[in-house]
């Protein structure tokens, strides 16, 4: 790794953010961190959320969120304090200085611009360059971050490219003024794991060529093990581990960075209760689609057992969560067959009768739009009790006792409004709710994947415990191959509507692996510094040999 | 009983802190609303005379007998205004009420059913919203008579078309949220959806609007009043003591104005508190 020199060109120092709330000093954000950025270098900064790491990366650019006050520490950029500054001083550092990358592209770019105009705004604003030739670098930036057709890309407005690109463009957005320090806050987390990979080595090339040293966060160790040179990990806004990146993963000191590090290899053992099985769900040439688009899935086959966890991977635009919705009859169904245990369901759910409806329950990606904040817990999971069974009243007192255990949330929580708990705290209740009406099917649609990794670790173990005292059948939706590869027994791969790959999870994942399925696959980031490299690599050799195949 | 306990020390702790948090403008509005209920509620024991009752000579000066004076046939007129707070107020929040109960109602309808339901319901409220209100009062008052349940209910219906649009903005919202969908799922009936999953997610800016509407109610009665097809004589109301006492500011009297500043005094109270709540409830949101 770069050994430290004897100049940072980025020195934090004992930084410390409060939360402040009318005048009065609330929750510590950022506790006391400090480290120093050498010229080139790439720190990552990991931890869950609210570990106060987007909080550290904006400090760097002299700015705190509203609400949020730098009560103490520095941050030195050439010599002077950043925090110090006044707010002119600041903006002229930001963009031109130190530039920064937004988790969300597309909530980022002006809607009204080109993109051309927007990569150059900072350049020729601040005056550094003359627009032609601000015009002449950010077509070059475009090139080596591998964007199609690099003369004509800034033309487009940000809704006409895609949000890998997007992500890309405001990495060329950022390096357009060449900064010496470029903040990225999860880039590539709202991005598909395929798309994933390339942004990933297009920042990496970038940041690399033009020798910026660059702050990188993420809430996923693997991808920042990719990048950074050192990473720090925090939690609850204090450093908990700070070392180079190979010690990190190989090394780990700290308890809890030994549990981030471990996440990824835990293997669930399997629901049991395979040898008096029962057929639950069924679909036969199942197509559907939306107003105006045709076939968004088309001609899915499936079988789901009572002892299932059952896998449906894919990219998103792939189908998979379209599927889950025509399976609860959200969307109906244009044509095809779909039975749960032998008995055929109509199209849409509002011809379905109530038993129907409480035997298929569904789990959303999202726990914060899934709960209604206004309610309290115990309304949110009472509800389908007193709906469904409609027993009384103390008994769907003890019902609903029952389920706040089952999920491991303290009974103190019944009189919760659901919009103060935690993101992992509302998805133990959406499962719970859904565990209330006692379905037979449980599909769980990207149900871990806005979770940091430990809570969705936890929250797989909780679902595998209860798929196993309740007996029922599991259809989980994912993107992630690497989760799907641990905790389920059946899969299908989706692309564009369609099933590619199928089967048992030991047949779909074991060599040879179809084409699809394997780039899926070696998508997903895995826990060593090597792992980008090697599935470039990997990737190029591949197309090699499909020239050299075809030329032959 | 320690979680119920908590439960009202909290509870306690919020309300004490809310009262130290109201700015004075609303404080001012709570005071002057909470003065007009009291006046409006207790008339015939605050008023010196009856509304209709000949109590003295007409145009009689403020003396010590009739604090404002006498109007033209020589009604006393402070305790018209008096008299007046309880049907000017009355039937605005009256009005107000059935508005919302039949804007919200079909607002909330309009966007969780969507479809045809949606269609029918917004098209009738755009024709009905492009003509212009006074008018279209006006025509429907003169053709059925300016009594006070014609009248509640034409302005109520007029005035519905306003917040239909915006509940039902308001409610297509949350409509898309996925515990809406949850709801539906487990075959709720629109009517429960409406009222547990949406309408406790929008009460707050229907609340701020409720404050705002309430004022406009207030003054287009007060104009209906001062055009004739208000509330009838003899009853007293603000809008109509206006007109009646309007030739007096040509003899230099300012008393004419005394109910104007009624009417100004309660819409600026009531729109101060409004500010505030609207303030409060999208601080709460976070």
């Amino acid at each position: 790794m770069t050994p430290a020199p004897a100049t940072p060109v980025l020195s934090i120092r004992g930084l410390t953010v409060r939360a402040e709330r009318d005048g009065q000093p609330g929750q510590t954000l950022v506790d006391d961190v400090s480290f120093d950025l050498a010229p080139g270098q790439v720190i990552g900064l990991i931890g869950e959320s609210g570990a106060g790491k987007s909080t550290i990366g904006l400090a760097a650019l002299g700015y705190s969120r509203p609400g949020c006050v730098i009560t103490a520490g520095s941050v030195l950029y050439k010599g002077g304090d950043i925090v110090h500054m006044t707010e002119r001083e600041r903006q002229l550092l930001r963009g031109a200085d130190i530039a920064y990358v937004a988790q969300s592209a597309g909530a980022s770019f002006n809607p009204a611009h080109r993109l051309l105009q927007q990569v150059c705004e900072i350049p020729i604003a601040r005056g550094l360059a003359a627009p032609a030739k601000a015009r002449e670098n950010a077509i070059g930036l475009f090139q080596s971050l591998d964007l199609p057709e690099p003369q004509r890309f800034g033309g487009y407005f940000p809704h006409q490219v895609s949000g890998g690109q997007l992500q890309r463009a405001m990495a060329a957005m950022a390096m357009a003024a060449s900064p010496a320090i470029v903040v990225f806050d999860e880039p590539t987390t709202a991005l598909d794991v395929t798309t994933q990979v390339e942004v990933l080595a297009a920042f990496r090339r970038l940041i690399q060529s033009h020798g910026t040293a660059a702050i990188y966060i993420a809430h996923d160790l693997a991808v920042v093990a990719q990048l950074a040179d050192r990473i720090m990990v925090l939690r609850h806004g204090k450093m908990v581990e700070y070392g180079d990146t190979r010690d990190i993963l190989e090394r780990p000191r700290q308890p809890y960075t030994q549990k981030l590090v471990r996440e990824r290899t835990r293997k669930f053992a399997a629901a049991p209760g395979a040898e008096r099985d029962e057929r639950l769900l069924t679909l036969r040439n199942v197509s559907a689609s939306y107003k105006s688009f045709r076939n968004v899935v088309h001609d899915i086959d499936l079988d789901v057992d009572r002892s299932d966890t059952f896998a449906i991977v894919g990219e998103s635009g792939s189908g998979k969560s379209t599927l889950a919705r025509v399976i609860v009859g959200m969307l109906p169904r244009q044509s095809g067959m779909l039975e749960l245990a032998g008995e055929t369901l109509p199209a849409s759910f509002k011809e379905r009768t109530r038993e129907q409806l409480r035997r298929i329950q569904l789990i959303y990606q999202m726990p914060d739009i899934a709960l209604n904040p206004h309610q309290t817990v115990y309304e949110t999971i009472a509800r389908p009790i007193q709906f469904y069974f409609n027993p009384p009243k103390d008994e769907v007192r003890a019902q609903a006792e029952e389920l706040l255990r089952q999920i491991e949330l303290p009974l103190e929580f019944m009189t919760r409004k659901t919009s103060m708990l935690s993101g992992g705290q509302k998805q133990r209740l959406c499962i719970a709710r859904a565990l209330a009406a006692k379905p037979d099917v449980m599909i769980c649609d990207e149900a871990t994947s806005a979770l940091d990794p430990l809570v969705a670790e936890e929250i797989l173990e909780l679902l595998r415990r209860l798929q196993t005292t309740h007996r029922m059948g599991l259809v989980f939706i994912s993107h992630d191959l690497g989760v799907v590869r641990r905790f389920c027994n059946k899969v299908i791969v989706m692309k564009r509507g369609a099933i590619v790959d199928g089967g048992a999870i030991e047949k779909v994942f074991a060599p040879p692996l179809h084409e699809y399925t394997a780039l899926l696959m070696s998508s997903v980031p895995q826990m060593r510094p090597g792992w980008l490299d090697e599935t470039l690599r990997a990737r190029s050799q591949k197309q090699t040999d499909a020239i050299a195949q075809s030329a032959a | 009983m320690s979680l119920a306990v908590d439960r009202a020390a909290e509870h306690h702790d919020t309300l004490a802190q809310r009262v130290r948090r109201v700015p004075l403008p609303a404080l001012i509005g709570l005071a002057v609303i909470a003065i007009n209920i009291v006046v409006a509620i207790g008339a015939p024991l605050i008023a010196p005379f009856g509304q209709s009752e000949i109590a003295g000579p007409p145009y009689n000066p403020p003396d010590g007998a009739f604090l404002l004076g006498t109007d033209a046939i020589g009604r006393d007129m402070l305790s018209r205004i008096i008299y007046g707070a309880r049907n000017t107020i009355g039937i605005a929040l009256m009005t107000t009420l059935l508005s919302f109960f039949l804007g919200a109602g079909a607002g909330f309808v309009a966007a969780t059913a969507g479809g045809w339901v949606d269609q029918i319901l917004s098209r009738a409220v755009d024709v009905m919203i492009s003509i212009p209100k006074l008018i279209f009062a006006l025509m429907i008052l003169s053709i059925l008579g300016a009594s006070i349940p014609t009248m509640i209910i034409t302005i109520a219906v007029l005035d519905s078309t306003r917040i239909f649009r915006l509940s039902r903005s308001l409610a297509i919202n949350v409509n898309v949220l996925d515990f809406v969908e949850v709801a539906r799922l487990r075959g709720e009936n629109t009517f429960w959806i409406v009222r547990k999953e949406i309408l406790p997610n929008v009460t707050a800016p229907l609340l701020a609007e409720f404050g705002l509407r309430f004022t406009f109610v207030f003054l287009f009665i007060s104009s209906l009043g001062f055009l004739g097809l208000g509330i009838q004589p003899p009853a007293a109301d603000w809008g109509s003591m206006v007109k009646d006492n309007s030739t007096l500011i040509t003899f230099g009297s300012l008393i004419a104005l005394a109910p104007a500043l009624a009417i100004a005094i309660l819409a600026l109270a009531v729109n101060f508190v409004v500010d505030w709540a609207a303030n409060l409830t999208s601080g709460l949101k976070d």
